[in-house]
């Protein structure tokens, strides 16, 4: 176990954990930040996706211990009230199903679209493809993340 | 105008305090907990009137609607309260949305599944609302001394134009509250909705996005610990001993122990699997910390041998054998291989088939072929339980909450009104979650180690744990005259443990000589309800038979079809045909003209297949192009007769899931078993489809009707398997019969 300092949504936290906890286990577990999902713990699913420094990644695989200074946003931390355009953008098309990978697909669309603020299809379906939705919402997806972009 | 007697409803006049164990109505602390927005907040009234189990209203108007079914993402949650919301007469605006826990003694079929949540709750709805509106009036009428059928409602007010007066639904709801229930309410005209028919967004969309804590795997309480399960890494396989001096040592555990799942004299039902019952348990503080003990356990397993279980399911009691035996996959090829060559159980025969392939000029013969499926649902399966001497809370993921509360009694010994279950929003079902072993399970670990637990399983866990989707072949035949007239048809179905044959469809009462067959092999490998149960093979199969048959027949594949469903409209063979040959041919016409079949375009492969199944009527065409050498799904058209469209945006969406999983399974799906062990346990070795391979447009068109609606959940998933591999026959010039068709030899992008 280890006192770690972390910097999670603009917020200080310290976590007294084994340094190898991936983060998505941390958030879930020690912070309470339930958002952020596990759906297979080998980075194949997209569903743990979260901000590090701005950057999506995958926080199934991150050991806790390699964050240092690095800043981590998680769905709750990416806007106050759901008013994010990625956000927004998924409410306007209704996209979700069932939901459970919609954290995670929002995730990486919001970080995508940071660095491709006009992003053709192929583009998109390049970035979205880590990222599993079993119920099938791709279409939706991809609509979303087009109206986020025309909109932000 | 339509009348219901209000007795159809009757479970849901009863009050909560007048049952035994009402106290089942408490929350759960932590969604007390939170933050409502402040359009709610300033919303909130002072006190509550309850109308039926259904519908509250506060003084100040405000409306709260409870949604009876588990939502998996078929939306129900949104769509059931529209209809509770047209009949009553208010501002969907207005309306909270509740799931409401299971509650057998006040709600209609807490079921999500078969397609059938809105199909069968239709009428209930309908009359909840109308009745609840109807006291509304009557209050109203009281109050103003007026004949009620003066008064008219709008939008959760209530007019009386002859005096003038006007009032809220809230000003008169306490009293209304106290009324009789009335025996018998009009319903609304079909052309008088204004809920119904119009798209309403997802009522969780905006704590879908914001990632609240929604799902059984989001669940926390006060001293809660995580508990996880080790099962068997083969099917007929069980524990042996285990060693857990490591394990237990580790940091953050509290326990170790091997359980039974169900008592040994158990009479099953329908919805009990026999997949393992026997399994090891972790327990401890954190779920890393459980997940790392559980890999530092040393279990030795030993073969199973054949095993005799009574299951009480729907189609009365019977003894079943578990075989024991590690199975694989190419043996079960070679033994289906062998049976469809043996004689199989009738089915239905029609006129003299064996003759009239005697003198056919022409006859085709096909075998088409599907593997087990995992259901991969992206929420885990997973389940919080507390059991304490004398009840039980849960709190998970389940499609059928009332088949395994009764499990979860005998195998607890805590009599079922003392089990309250909890629906939470599922990460989807697609048939896995109507089989609640989890929840036994986690009430077991909670009952031993004396505390709230949250039982999580791995993805591995999940992936290996069983209830797939059956593996299927069959064989279909077919004899044309010299006209090309089809004079004989005949399937011949096989599965393990089950065949797809579904005897009594189309073509079926299209044809003067017609035979089905089925058989099955028993097998430890357990299988369950998979999106469109059967239908999610034989239909690929049936519709790509006639395809190749209607080339056959040099006719187009759309008039061949149409062809057959006039003639078992005009001269039917056989009583028992279960389907509308109008309402088939219906949206085969439909998908016709909206794909503007018949002005192909250049480069641009298309298949068409059509199904009925789940009481809704689809068909659909694909359009390929190769790309790279590679096919790519442009544009897939679907046609839907569903009766009347609820929702309809959310109906698109449902359908372009749909769509998207069956070209998903159709070209990837596939689990396999070497010496009984899954041989994929994770999303590196399962292929699932993924953004790129998605079709690039999806339109669906619903035929409209009046007529009341069915479900969609499943019927636009099975004819898809067939439009793909006709429209790659196309493209190709390959019939594709094996899925997966990545197995064959293609990809998609």
């Amino acid at each position: 176990m280890a006192a770690l300092n972390l910097n999670v949504n603009g917020k200080k936290q310290i976590v007294d954990v084994d340094p190898n906890t991936p983060v998505l286990w941390v958030l879930r577990d020690h912070l309470n930040l339930v958002g952020t999902k596990y759906g297979c713990g080998i980075a194949q699913c997209g569903a743990c996706t979260i901000h590090l420094d701005g950057v999506a990644v995958r926080s199934c695989q991150l050991p806790v211990s390699v964050i240092g200074e690095k800043s981590i946003t998680t769905i709750e931390g990416l806007s106050e009230s759901a008013d994010h355009p990625v956000q927004q953008a998924w409410l306007e098309h209704d996209v979700p199903q069932c939901g459970y990978c919609q954290a995670g697909q929002i995730m990486t669309a919001a970080a995508f679209l940071k660095e491709h603020p006009n992003p053709s299809d192929e583009e998109i379906e390049t970035a979205m493809n880590g990222n599993l939705c079993r119920c099938g919402t791709y279409l939706r997806i991809k609509a979303a993340v087009k109206t986020a972009a025309a909109k932000s | 105008m339509t009348i219901i007697k209000t007795n159809i409803n009757r479970r849901s006049f009863l009050k909560a305090s007048a049952l035994a164990g009402g106290g089942m109505m408490l929350s759960f602390s932590w969604l007390a907990g939170c933050t409502p927005t402040t359009e709610e907040a300033l919303a909130l009234p002072k006190e509550w009137f309850e109308l039926n189990s259904y519908i509250k209203i506060g003084d100040n108007g405000a409306i709260t609607l409870m949604s009876p079914n588990p939502e998996f993402g078929s939306n129900v949650k949104t769509s059931m309260p529209m209809i509770l919301a047209d009949e009553l007469d208010v501002d969907w605006k207005k309306v909270t949305v509740e799931q409401a826990d299971f509650y057998p003694e006040r709600f209609n079929r807490q079921f999500t599944g078969g397609s059938m949540g809105i199909l069968l709750a239709w009428k209930p709805l309908r009359a909840a609302g109308a009745t609840a509106r109807q006291m509304l009036v009557n209050a109203a009428a009281q109050q103003w001394s007026v004949p009620a059928a003066e008064i008219t409602t709008e939008a959760g007010m209530l007019h009386h134009k002859a005096s003038g007066k006007t009032a809220g639904y809230g000003e008169v709801a306490s009293l209304a509250a106290r009324l009789a229930v009335p025996e018998e309410v009009a319903l609304k005209e079909i052309k008088d909705f204004k809920i119904i028919g119009s798209s309403k967004k997802n009522v969780d969309g905006t704590d879908i996005v914001s990632g609240k804590p929604l799902f059984g795997i989001d669940y926390k309480q006060e001293g809660m610990l995580v508990a996880m399960i080790a099962h068997p890494p083969a099917f007929g396989l069980k524990v042996k001993s285990v060693d857990d001096s490591a394990a237990r040592s580790m940091p953050g555990i509290k326990d170790v122990f091997i359980f039974k799942t169900l008592a040994d004299d158990y009479e099953r039902n329908g919805f009990d699997t026999t997949t393992f019952t026997e399994l090891v348990a972790v327990v401890g503080n954190s779920t890393w910390e459980v997940m790392n003990a559980k890999k530092a356990l040393k279990i030795e397993w030993e073969k199973k041998a054949d095993q005799q279980v009574v299951v009480n399911g729907w189609g009365g009691k019977k003894t079943e054998v578990i075989p024991g035996g590690l199975e694989s996959t190419m043996t079960h090829k070679t033994l289906m291989d062998e049976m469809s060559k043996k004689k199989a159980s009738i089915l239905r025969k029609d006129g003299d088939p064996e003759a009239a392939f005697k003198r056919a000029a022409k006859i085709l013969e096909r075998t088409y072929s599907a593997p087990y499926l995992a259901h991969n649902t992206m929420e885990p399966v997973n389940c919080f339980a507390h059991v304490t001497a004398d009840k039980a809370e849960l709190y998970g993921p389940i499609q059928a909450p009332e088949f395994i509360r009764n499990t979860i009694a005998a195998r607890i010994g805590i009599p079922k009104e003392n089990i309250h279950i909890k629906l939470a929003r599922m990460g989807g079902g697609f048939g896995l979650r109507a089989y609640g072993h989890h929840m036994v399970e986690a009430a077991v670990i909670s009952q031993k180690v004396k505390a709230p637990i949250k039982m999580v399983y791995t993805r591995e866990d999940d992936m290996t744990y069983g209830i797939y989707r059956p593996t299927y072949t069959a064989t279909y035949r077919a004899a044309l005259d010299k006209e090309n007239n089809l004079i004989a048809f005949h399937v011949k179905g096989g599965g393990i443990p089950e065949h797809a044959v579904h005897a009594m469809r189309f073509p079926a009462g299209a044809v003067d000589n017609y035979l089905a067959e089925g058989w099955s092999l028993d097998s430890n490998i357990t299988i369950g309800a998979f999106r469109a149960p059967g239908s999610n093979f034989i239909a690929g199969a049936e519709q790509s038979f006639l395809d190749e048959l209607a080339e056959l027949a040099g006719k187009d594949p759309i008039e061949f079809r149409l062809e057959l469903l006039e003639r078992s409209k005009t001269k039917p063979v056989g009583e028992k045909n279960d389907y509308d040959p109008d309402r088939y041919a219906g949206v085969l016409k439909l998908v016709k003209e909206k794909s503007q079949w018949s002005e192909p375009q250049p480069n641009v492969h298309r298949g068409v297949s059509a199904y009925f199944c789940h009481n809704t009527y689809v068909a659909e065409v694909i359009d390929l192009e190769i790309t790279n050498n590679k096919p790519v799904v442009k544009k897939v058209f679907a046609a839907v007769d569903c009766g009347i469209v609820v929702n309809p945006d959310a109906a698109i969406n449902m359908g372009e899931g749909a769509i998207v999983d069956g070209i998903g399974n159709a070209f990837f799906g596939e689990m396999t078993f070497v010496e009984g062990v899954p041989q994929k346990n994770n999303f590196d070795k399962y292929r699932m489809i993924r953004q790129k391979e998605a079709p690039r447009s999806i339109e669906v068109h619903f035929l409209k009707n009046e007529k009341d609606p069915s479900g969609l959940g499943e019927p636009l998933f099975p004819p898809v398997f067939a439009a793909l591999a006709n429209a790659l026959y196309k493209a190709k010039g390959k019939r594709y019969y094996q899925q997966p068709f990545l197995a064959e030899d293609i990809t998609i992008g």
